[in-house]
């Protein structure tokens, strides 16, 4: 599989981020390489292999249902880069 | 006798013994850092004034008779990835170099319940991101045997700190060898634990199924001593193990006999720098006159772990790195026209390129169409990874080779090539893919530059591989050598 600097741009949008021509053309390039290094794990047969998800054999750790102490809002807000009446605060969804 | 000779545990009777107050053993720490930090970049954020508060409140406690922790006055420094409340945590990234912790990590906590001192925050790569310490945003970091080299990465401010004589111990964080790769490059003690044996609270996530924070130490008796602080079983944690913890020190009794060493041909092969193969050739044999027995085995899927991590962990950090929106913290572009607008200059004014790289990767495969053939087929081969180990295990106590294929590289000369850089990591990656325990320890310079062995342990046998390490350590003086500055 060959990745294009379209497919770079349509997984820019995915990932929020706005690229340069500049930087779609390297990731382009750099991604190429890496995905073609990448193909060697299909030379395996992996067929009946379970996936490995975690090394630990955990599933499902639950806690109990019980309100808990929260942060209080000073703390919550104290790193916001806006906030207004103890919420965050960003800029109009819709126009 | 330089204080920096001494273990943590004859600091630590040295500070009891009131020979020397915690706030000159702080205040001396600090000389160092200004002699010398100007040259190592060890250093994203020091925490002089809170050090000497606690400095003089823990005299305090030793002048009442009051009772002390475990680690009692000794002077740390904390990857700057370890939230610290209070004192600013950035990740060594421009997204959050305002970002202020409301409160501490597990291991914060724990450091500061056992009377340690937090020195300042250390660099590192961007989120964790990179093998060289080049990736920080704010400066490199040079390693403290040869200023025009990296100190390795992602941890290079927590191995370069100790070797430079600018901490007694560090915490770092190890996601496919970021402890152990640069305690090789700098010539110290790093120690990944196992997968869930320490805490992961209030580390910032790059890759969650592998990301485990442990000591950086100028010898094994002093790794033992900060694993023993920090590591249990955490409720805020919910992928911490919860396992019997041992004590580590106990286990360091010199006596090897007897013990099976495997050493995977896979790590002793092409690729490997023949100096550093020479001088894990002779720690092997320090280990056999000691009692050990050593045979060449095979983990045969080695070759395809780079590959398997690179998309593994890309991934979860693409979904890890989704929370840095610019909403709640962290820095905000300015004048956006919309939220989606915000987002997307936030992100791509707040990261750097290695980061986007890995961010724009595991994207790529998580999304619709690739999700099989990349991430998928990863996951199933790192269930081989695994097994290789598991098979090995079967029949023997460690496994043993070379922490990194090479010694400490020039400054620049990879950060073109990101493939090459990320097979830096080769000898790391896959014990991070099985979730096992490793630690790298000197065993030699070549060419003036440190040589890292790695031991590999069975799941949570943490005790095997420190026993393996300081019997080696006690009948040699490698970990003894400083770098000149």
């Amino acid at each position: 599989m060959s990745i294009t600097t379209k497919d770079v741009q349509h997984v820019a949008k995915l990932a929020r981020l706005n690229l340069s021509e500049d930087e779609e053309q390297m990731f382009t390039e750099q991604l190429n390489a890496i995905l073609q290094y990448a193909d060697q794990l299909n030379e395996l047969d992996t067929e009946g292999i379970e996936p490995t998800t975690h090394v630990l054999h955990l599933s499902n750790v639950m806690r109990n249902d019980e309100q808990r102490e929260s942060l209080p809002i000073e703390k919550v807000l104290l790193n916001a880069p806006d906030e207004e009446d103890n919420q965050f605060k960003v800029p109009a969804v819709l126009e | 006798m330089s204080l920096l000779d001494n273990t943590l545990q004859e600091l630590h009777n040295k500070l009891n013994a009131k020979e020397l107050s915690v706030l000159e053993l702080v205040n001396q720490t600090f000389k160092m850092i200004s002699e010398r930090d100007g040259r190592v970049g060890a250093y994203l954020t020091l925490n002089e004034e809170g050090a000497r508060n606690a400095a003089r409140r823990l005299d305090d406690k030793l002048a009442a008779g009051e009772e002390r922790g475990l680690l009692f006055g000794l002077p740390a420094g904390i990857k700057d990835n370890i939230v610290t409340e209070g004192l600013r945590t950035t990740c060594a990234s421009q997204f959050l170099s305002n970002f202020n912790p409301v409160y501490d990590a597990t291991v914060t906590r724990k450091l500061r319940e056992a009377d340690a001192i937090t020195l300042g925050k250390l660099n590192m790569d961007e989120f964790a991101m990179g093998g060289s310490n080049e990736n920080s945003s704010f400066h490199p970091v040079h390693n403290p045997w040869d200023l025009d080299r990296v100190p390795g990465g992602s941890s290079g401010g927590s191995a370069a700190a100790v070797a430079a004589g600018e901490a007694y111990f560090t915490l770092g964080s190890d996601t496919g060898g970021s402890i152990r790769q640069p305690a090789s490059y700098c010539g110290v003690v790093g120690l990944k634990p196992t997968y869930g044996l320490v805490s992961r609270f209030g580390l910032v996530a790059f890759a969650s199924s592998l990301d485990q924070i442990g000591p950086v130490t100028k010898n094994v008796e002093d790794s033992a001593y900060v694993l023993q602080a920090i590591a249990g079983y955490d409720k805020m944690d919910s992928t911490s193990a919860d396992v019997q913890i041992p004590d580590y020190l106990s286990s360091l009794t010199g006596d090897i006999r007897g013990l099976r060493i495997a050493v995977p041909k896979e790590y002793m092969g092409e690729g490997i720098d023949a100096s550093v193969k020479e001088k894990v050739m002779s720690a092997l044999k320090v280990l056999e006159d000691l009692g050990a027995v050593w045979e060449e085995v095979s983990l045969p899927h080695t070759d395809y772990a780079v590959a398997t991590y690179y998309l593994l962990a890309s991934s979860e950090a693409s979904s890890n790195l989704a929370r840095f929106d610019g909403v709640r913290y962290g820095v905000r572009a300015e004048n956006p026209s919309n939220l989606l607008d915000l987002y997307h200059e936030s992100r791509s004014q707040g990261f750097g390129p290695e980061v986007k790289r890995r961010i724009m990767l595991g994207t790529y495969a998580l999304s619709s169409g690739y999700y099989d053939a990349y991430y998928l087929q990863a996951q199933k081969v790192r269930t081989l990874i695994k097994r290789d180990f598991d098979q090995v295990f079967e029949k023997y106590d460690v496994i043993i080779g070379p922490t990194a294929p090479t010694t400490a590289f020039k400054l620049g000369s990879q950060v073109d090539d990101p493939l090459t850089m990320y097979l830096n990591d080769i000898l790391t990656i896959p014990v991070s893919l099985a979730g096992v325990p490793a630690i790298s320890i000197p065993c030699g310079l070549a060419d003036g530059l440190p040589v890292g062995l790695q031991i590999i342990g069975k799941a949570f046998d943490e005790s095997a591989v420190l026993r393996v390490a300081h019997a080696y350590e006690q009948h040699t003086d490698h970990h003894k050598q400083r770098p000149t500055l």
